[in-house]
């Protein structure tokens, strides 16, 4: 009888990239139709464009790179950058837009730098940055969303189309009409124009926790995140970290003036928290490696993006804190390089 | 003597390029370029005082004590510096406002530090006024690229606002669209620009020294 005779490691983890990214993808979907319910048929279009382009320049760099375009196109990670670009932008978003951030977060942020596995920045936070700050306007265009006593018109699907290829609306629909400042601009300006954290709170597009819509959204990203964490695809010290960073110091504020600060439930729930403590932060080539490094990771994205939100003028800033971050990945894995046990060399462990 | 001196425009202008090359002078090169008036303005008085320091620093450069000859270069290029700020005051008064504070910072452009250590303190007067010409122009051509490309790229038109340079009512230029790609303008776009421009030059290079192997290779077999 013929054994099968193999060396070691004997226990392969049934894990490849494509498997990684499919299983990131599928923890999207409930968050993606709650999306599509809450603000409108303008998601699946974004998707659609931000997915294209992506894969269009990942194939474009491959066979500039003369990689073989099919290992590069079939591990599905220009589909994850494409889907959490598509997270990050609001429903009406002209094409060229998104375009621009798919092409730049494949082309420039990750390709340029190696490809997958060697990009220092998230592609599709480099993507974000680069269209909010080359088209600040069109990023402003976040539609009401759709809840009973909120009477905002809504687009069809046939409008919604309209607008991303062209970047107008029909003449009878003014932009007042359909859009609508998000709960953390909301927040961020009344609390500039000296009114209190609870008058604010008051105004029904608040929801009960961080913005109508949006918290629901959230409840399903962390579903998402949760059924990721249980397959192992991420580990729980980024996602903890985050939500330490920014609760943390919210909670503080918030105790002590209460009248002037968002509460730490608003933090978590309005904006992208979620999306980023579970699906960007955890993006694991642009993040630390390390158990505690990843945990003071996820921490410092966590304070920078309470900082952003507190003291910057962007309303938001996860992009901004997860790049910042992905700058200090470097540094941070240095010092917190595990310990190698019977290693008794001193001058080479951080503690 | 003739193919000395193209041998030295050749340096400044590609091969030793200041800006493409060495990577000196990067703040004002990144800071200005915004439009191409910017970068020609900013050009022609770098250019200037590279010129003039160069020739100074080369006429002294016997009664220069070596131990504090840096304090005496800056010395030197500050006082130039303040002459060209006070023209340009006088007869661009529009363009010294738009560029503010990198007239009185060119004291500050290590190229022209650099040019002064490393040529005119141990070359004659005229091969150092050659000297600064020559890296002068490479880098005024260098400024005066990258504020074209964003220029076009960013706002949409190309030599906007000249009149700030030669006079005249306010021009808007070569009107090329309505409206530009913004992230061109801003830093970031200085940064993008520059390296697009130093991949251009080093693959203009690699592609030369391939034609040139494969010429010798031929010519080689030739020959057999």
């Amino acid at each position: 009888m013929e054994f099968q005779r193999r060396e070691a490691p004997f226990l392969i983890p049934a894990v490849s990239v494509s498997s990684m990214m499919l299983q990131v993808l599928a923890a999207l979907v409930p968050a993606a139709i709650a999306h599509v319910w809450f603000f409108g048929p303008g998601f699946i279009l974004n998707l659609l464009v931000a997915a294209i382009f992506a894969t269009a320049g990942e194939a474009l760099m491959l066979s500039l790179r003369s990689r073989r375009p099919e290992t590069g196109l079939t591990d599905y990670s220009a589909l994850v950058t494409a889907a959490l670009l598509a997270f990050a932008l609001p429903s009406l978003t002209p094409w060229w837009v998104t375009a621009t951030g798919a092409l730049f977060a494949v082309i420039v942020a990750k390709h340029l730098y190696g490809g997958l596995g060697f990009n220092i920045f998230n592609p599709a936070m480099a993507g974000y940055v680069v269209i909010l700050v080359a088209f600040p306007m069109h990023l402003n265009l976040w539609v009401a969303p759709r809840m009973g006593d909120l009477d905002y018109q809504h687009l069809t699907i046939l409008q919604t189309l309209q607008f991303t290829l062209t970047g107008g609306l029909p003449d009878a629909i003014s932009f007042d009409a359909i859009s609508r400042a998000t709960p953390l601009d909301v927040m961020k300006s009344g609390l500039n124009n000296a009114r209190t954290a609870a008058e604010i709170r008051a105004i029904p597009i608040m929801g009960d926790f961080g913005g109508r819509g949006w918290e629901w959204i959230g409840n399903f990203l962390a579903i998402g995140g949760f059924w990721l964490m249980i397959r192992k695809i991420i580990r729980w010290q980024i996602p903890v970290g985050v939500g330490l960073g920014l609760l943390v110091p919210a909670t503080i504020f918030y105790m002590v003036d209460p009248g002037s600060h968002a509460s730490p439930g608003f933090h978590l729930f309005g904006g992208a928290t979620i999306l980023c403590a579970f699906f960007i932060a955890t993006d694991p080539v642009s993040a630390a490696t390390s158990p505690r490094g990843r945990l003071i990771y996820g921490i410092g994205i966590g304070l920078i993006i309470y900082c952003i939100r507190r003291w910057g003028s962007y309303a938001d800033g996860v992009a901004f804190a997860v790049l910042l971050m992905n700058m200090a990945v470097p540094a941070i894995d240095k010092l917190t390089r595990p310990h190698i046990i019977g290693h008794n060399d001193r001058s080479n462990t951080s503690d | 003597m003739a193919s000395g001196v193209m041998n030295q425009l050749k340096n400044g202008l590609w091969r030793d390029n200041p800006g493409l090359v060495q990577l000196l002078g990067l703040c004002p090169l990144l800071a200005v370029t915004a439009t191409f008036v910017n970068g020609l303005g900013l050009g022609l008085a770098t250019l200037a005082v590279l010129v003039a320091s160069n020739a100074l620093v080369s006429a002294t450069r016997r009664w220069i004590q070596p131990e504090i000859r840096v304090p005496i270069y800056v010395l030197i290029i500050a006082s130039l510096v303040t002459c060209i700020e006070l023209i340009f005051k006088a007869w661009f008064p529009d363009l010294d406002r738009t560029l503010g504070i990198f007239i009185p910072l060119i004291v500050t452009n290590c190229a022209i530090v650099a040019r002064a250590e490393l040529y005119a303190s141990r070359n004659p007067v005229g091969a150092s006024i050659l000297d600064g010409i020559a890296m002068g122009l490479g880098f005024a051509m260098l400024l005066m690229t990258i504020g074209a490309f964003r220029e076009v790229i960013g706002q949409g038109t190309l030599f906007a606002r000249m009149d700030m340079l030669i006079g005249g009512e306010p021009m808007r230029g070569l009107v090329l669209a309505d409206q530009g790609w913004l992230l061109l303008v801003l830093p970031p776009g200085a940064f993008f620009s520059l390296a697009l421009a130093i991949a251009a030059k080093n693959a203009i290079d690699r592609r030369r020294l391939e034609s040139k192997a494969t010429l010798s290779r031929r010519a080689r077999k030739l020959n057999r």
